[in-house]
């Protein structure tokens, strides 16, 4: 039996409801992945010149830093996986997700074992929901990552680096994030943090940029000593930003679509509900010319 | 390295999330864990720790002014010179009553953790250079 026309016009009514609701947050995405971009760009400045120090360093002194040293058998690692702290973004979380457990299950056949560190809400329900230890999470600012958390994130991955492995300390780190690549495109990558392997990345400098022989003040050791803990935050800022970027790009696309989608919705449903009209107006015309001819046809015998 | 290179520095002061100053100046005093620097054009290049977390700068305009680099390090190569502290501040932008009750505060929070040393770093670097720009 088709719908009623009550149920349909509540049907549409709360279709357009939900479709206000997705153009909002379809333009409330926009308006952030912006200022998203502009951290992002704000934030260039001092990674750029933090590797090059770091470089600078690394090149001229042959110094053995536990950050950049390998340790021989690697037994336990560190996963930093960065997640959303709301959903709504279509692919985001679960493609990271995804992508972190495929990581995950290459370490153990490595025969190594994992401490997952968690960023974002969304990854710490997929963790909790498992019932699996978490070594640490944080959460509540995944679309606009401070650097005061990163740092927070790298103190706590640089202490469980330095800790014997004994101890309960891993060997080496690794961040699962979702690199910006544009406005369409986000994927989730890999990439290792801990031993450090300095000048990689995006901000390595060009190959013909020689750099100068510096003088080092106190010693390269110290000066080492200060910055590498500094880069490890930088690198985990520069991550956290990609990530902000594209969950922010993956939910303005995810509210068009549904938007879109809402749209076709209320078209159809329109469509179907004059339908119904239609045909329940035929039906009461039909229903009145034949009374009125079974009135006239009776009113005809008794005369 | 010659002096002919234009006389004067370019000087960018960058925290973590932005720069905080750029531009043009004659001279830069920066403490490191040694001591003192000075920097004029021509210097040859350095990498260095700041401590105590002031560095004084005098523009080619002979402006002068004090910033709070707490916990930063300088870099000098080619009469560039960059300061990085992630809580780069400006001297004039701190107001010094605030920064003195920070530092109150802070101290009184003891100074038995790490963390709680840093606070108090943190603090003073800021009146530090709020005191020396008013």
């Amino acid at each position: 039996m088709p719908a009623t026309q009550r149920e349909l016009k509540d049907r549409r009514s709360s279709v357009s409801t939900i479709k206000k609701l997705t153009r909002a947050m379809e333009l409330i995405a926009a308006s952030r992945i912006v200022k998203a971009q502009q951290r992002a760009k704000a934030a260039g400045p001092y990674a750029r010149e933090l590797t090059r120090a770091v470089s600078a360093v690394a090149t001229f002194s042959n110094v053995d830093h536990p950050l950049t040293t390998e340790k021989p058998n690697p037994k336990r690692a560190a996963v930093l996986l960065i997640t959303s702290d709301r959903g709504q973004a279509g692919a985001y979380s679960s493609s990271v997700i995804r992508e972190g457990e495929r990581l995950n299950q290459l370490l153990r056949e490595d025969e190594k074992e994992i401490m997952p560190y968690l960023s974002g809400r969304k990854g710490i329900a997929y963790y909790t929901f498992r019932q699996r230890d978490i070594a640490q999470s944080w959460s509540g600012d995944s679309d606009a990552p401070s650097y005061a958390r990163a740092r927070e994130v790298a103190d706590a991955l640089i202490e469980a680096f330095l800790t014997p492995t004994e101890e309960g300390g891993v060997d080496e780190i690794h961040i699962v994030f979702t690199r910006f690549v544009s406005m369409l495109t986000q994927r989730p990558d890999v990439i290792r943090l801990l031993p450090l392997e300095v000048v990689e990345g995006e901000e390595a400098p060009a190959a013909d940029d020689v750099l100068p022989l510096y003088e080092f003040e106190p010693s390269a050791e110290d000066v080492l000593d200060g910055l590498l803990p500094k880069y490890v935050a930088s690198r985990i800022h520069y991550c956290m930003l990609q990530a902000a970027a594209s969950e922010l790009a993956s939910r303005q696309r995810a509210m068009k679509s549904a938007t879109d989608n809402a749209q076709d919705l209320i078209e159809r449903l329109t469509r179907e509900y004059n339908q119904v009209r239609q045909s329940a107006i035929t039906q009461e015309i039909s229903e009145i010319v034949g009374g009125a001819n079974a009135l006239a046809d009776a009113n005809a015998g008794s005369e | 390295m010659a002096e002919d290179t234009g006389k004067h520095l370019d000087v960018a002061l960058v925290a973590a999330e932005r720069v905080v100053w750029e531009g043009q100046a004659k001279i830069v005093i920066a403490r490191t864990t040694d001591g003192d620097v000075g920097i004029l054009p021509g210097h040859a290049p350095l990498l260095g720790l700041l401590q105590g977390g002031t560095v004084q700068v005098r523009t080619v305009d002979d402006e002068y002014f004090v910033a709070a680099a707490p916990d930063g390090f300088i870099s000098v190569a080619n009469d560039r010179v960059s300061i990085l502290a992630e809580n780069a501040e400006m001297g004039h932008d701190i107001d010094l009553e605030e920064a003195k009750r920070a530092l109150e505060q802070a101290q009184a929070a003891g100074t038995n953790s790490e963390d709680e040393q840093e606070h108090v770093r943190l603090a003073e670097a800021r009146v530090r250079a709020a005191e020396k720009a008013s």
